[in-house]
């Protein structure tokens, strides 16, 4: 019975305490139906942290969970939050889109990064489970696309790149793109792309081979931008593509032209006018309308000064500042 | 007749025995709850929602794709296939060869540090191997073969045999060892000469042994998960090379499972990899056991 009356007293604190310890303690009351012993302690385990944060003296704590794009700017905006708002912290994880949005589906996150939007029918699963996801847009990125450095490729054309990385594309060789290989490079692309929960994987599908094409198979499936990154830039005839923050000195970023406009630089100022023709923004989802510490947190991002730091991280802010 | 006293020693003894029980039972236990979990995560969909035909031989593995994912196994079962057989090439004549100089040739110090030597490479973990095929190995086999991209079976399979040697070498070893000293002595008490001995002799009663660890070889190298993801490529290929770089089972599900929403289409396909995993190995383990008792079996 002990269990019982430990579950009462949860539901008394519970009463005007703040939102995101109700959220905590409903996941262990879902939990409670299963398994009463283990609920029992975490709701005991809950119930002491509650009462530190009834006397003012705990910090609340969200969990923001999803993209491997923005995961660096999340991690800047929550060490530079923790000190303008130290009572509230930040819990940063990466791990790709589709991580942060089954995060969010399943209702274990506060905030969910995704460089894609969410699909229709990860939205109707989300409201299944009671979560209605509220879209930010906290910023914009080129999706860059990067070769070795010894390339000598000077830019490439948007059905070009439909070609190499698309079904039924043709091009598998740099010679079929005109480009002569320097000495000891291999003539084949090696194709390197993302994992496929990957919201980069994701939007560069919908962008480049359009929103039913499909992705060749054979491509080197990286588990992260920093992975694509590292391989392209230790495999002479690689292609790969990913956020523009991950450009490092040792590889070529190739200008990019779509419906036989001229190339364009990835770079933040061709995102924010949009000339870049494979710019997306970065959204940032929340379980309903923010309120209490998560408002605040989502505010203090599209603040001017949340904003500042996305732009020092590489990627463009959503407006001018 | 003694009273039974109920003593510290007493109780000690029955808490002990109740500790050891536990952990006796707790094993299989864990094994029936993991094997309960995988089946009513997936087995529903596998018998009754997947394709089949499509399952086992498409290649095309597009599980998030849009408005139709695709769930063809067909190259990840290749690619598990490809790196395991590769491995078991580099694995199974070095494991061997060392299983029969520790067992027959070398003697005092030498065998003792071999020994030692060769459990160590077990403990290296999995990871830190994927690592060496990833920075090391890569760049090598671009140098050495001229091929556009080093993480490819031969890497995965080099680096994987590597991981199986130690314990294909053990356990040759104690198949060899358990081979009675009389035998040996009868052959050369014949005049056999040492490599007749051990080609004649030994090894053909040793073979349920050999074959078990080989086997266990097998096992290990289609469970391996982290070393495989970075080594291969990790690329959707039906391989006709060792230099083309594929996708294993395992790493799929690495890669994969931790994005997936529960109880989606996806989350429960890549369950059903994990069922087919299961009884694969399953089989290749009973297979292996089942050889070294008939082994013991025959002994007594």
């Amino acid at each position: 019975m002990g269990s019982l009356r430990t579950c009462d007293r949860t539901e008394d604190t519970l009463k005007g305490g703040p939102r995101q310890i109700h959220k905590v303690l409903k996941k262990a009351d879902m939990k409670a139906m299963k398994l009463p012993l283990l609920a029992t302690l975490a709701v005991a385990a809950t119930l002491t942290s509650c009462g530190g944060s009834v006397n003012g003296s705990s910090r609340t704590i969200l969990q923001n969970k999803g993209s491997d794009t923005l995961v660096n700017v999340a991690q800047a905006w929550a060490e530079e939050y923790s000190k303008v708002n130290p009572s509230c912290a930040i819990a940063v994880t990466g791990g790709g889109s589709g991580t942060g949005i089954s995060a969010m589906i399943n209702g274990t996150v506060d905030i969910a990064n995704s460089s894609r939007s969410m699909k229709d029918k990860e939205m109707t699963m989300a409201r299944e489970n009671g979560v209605e996801p509220v879209e930010f847009t906290v910023g914009f990125d080129a999706l860059a696309v990067y070769v070795h450095k010894d390339n000598p490729i000077e830019s490439i054309t948007i059905e070009q790149l439909a070609m190499i990385y698309g079904e039924g594309g043709e091009v598998e060789k740099w010679s079929q793109l005109g480009i002569q290989m320097p000495e000891g490079a291999s003539d084949e692309i090696v194709r390197v792309s993302r994992q496929n929960n990957s919201g980069t994987y994701a939007y560069f599908r919908e962008a480049v081979l359009g929103k039913t094409g499909n992705y060749k198979l054979g491509s080197l499936d990286m588990h992260g931008s920093k992975d694509v990154v590292d391989l392209v830039e230790k495999t002479p005839s690689a292609i790969g593509y990913s956020g523009l923050a991950y450009a490092t000195d040792h590889l070529k970023l190739v200008p990019v032209s779509s419906g036989g406009g001229a190339p364009v630089e990835p770079t933040v100022e061709t995102a924010i006018d949009r000339t870049y023709p494979i710019a997306r923004p970065l959204l940032m989802y929340t379980s309903g309308q923010p309120t209490g510490a998560t408002k605040e947190y989502m505010d203090w991002i599209l603040s001017d000064v949340g904003q500042q730091i996305i732009l020092k991280k590489g990627y463009a802010p959503v407006r001018d500042l | 007749m003694l009273e039974d006293r109920i003593d510290l020693a007493w109780v000690v003894d029955r808490i002990t025995q109740g500790v050891v029980f536990v952990g006796g039972v707790s094993a299989i236990l864990f094994v029936i709850a993991i094997f309960v979990f995988i089946a009513q995560q997936g087995l529903g969909f596998a018998i009754f929602e997947l394709d089949k035909g499509v399952f086992f031989t498409s290649p095309a593995w597009r599980p998030t794709s849009e408005p139709e994912p695709q769930f063809g196994a067909l190259a990840l079962m290749a690619g598990t296939a490809s790196v395991t057989g590769f491995a078991m090439l580099v694995s199974v004549p070095f494991s061997l060869g060392a299983a029969i100089y520790i067992g027959e040739f070398a003697t005092g110090r030498t065998r003792e540090f071999l020994k030692v030597l060769v459990e160590l490479l077990a403990a290296i973990p999995s990871v830190v191997w994927g690592f060496i095929g990833l920075t090391i190995m890569n760049p090598l086999i671009i140098e050495v073969f001229d091929v556009p991209v080093g993480l490819t079976i031969l890497n995965a399979g080099v680096i994987l045999g590597l991981m199986a040697a130690p314990i294909m070498t053990t356990i040759a070893e104690d198949a060899l060892k358990a081979v009675p000293e009389g035998y040996r002595e009868a052959a050369e008490a014949m005049g056999a000469t040492r490599w007749q001995v051990i080609r004649q002799v030994v090894l053909p009663s040793a073979k349920n042994g050999l074959v078990a660890a080989v086997l266990l070889g097998v096992g290990r190298g289609f469970g391996e998960t982290m070393a495989v993801l970075m080594a291969s490529g990790h690329a959707i290929n039906l391989p006709t090379s060792p230099f083309d770089s594929v996708r294993a089972l395992t790493a799929t599900i690495a890669a994969e499972l931790g994005e997936t929403a529960r109880g989606s289409e996806h989350y429960k396909v890549l369950f059903s990899l994990g069922i087919l995993l299961f009884i694969v190995t399953f089989v290749i383990n009973l297979l292996a056991d089942v050889l070294v008792r008939g082994r013991k079996g025959k002994r007594a």
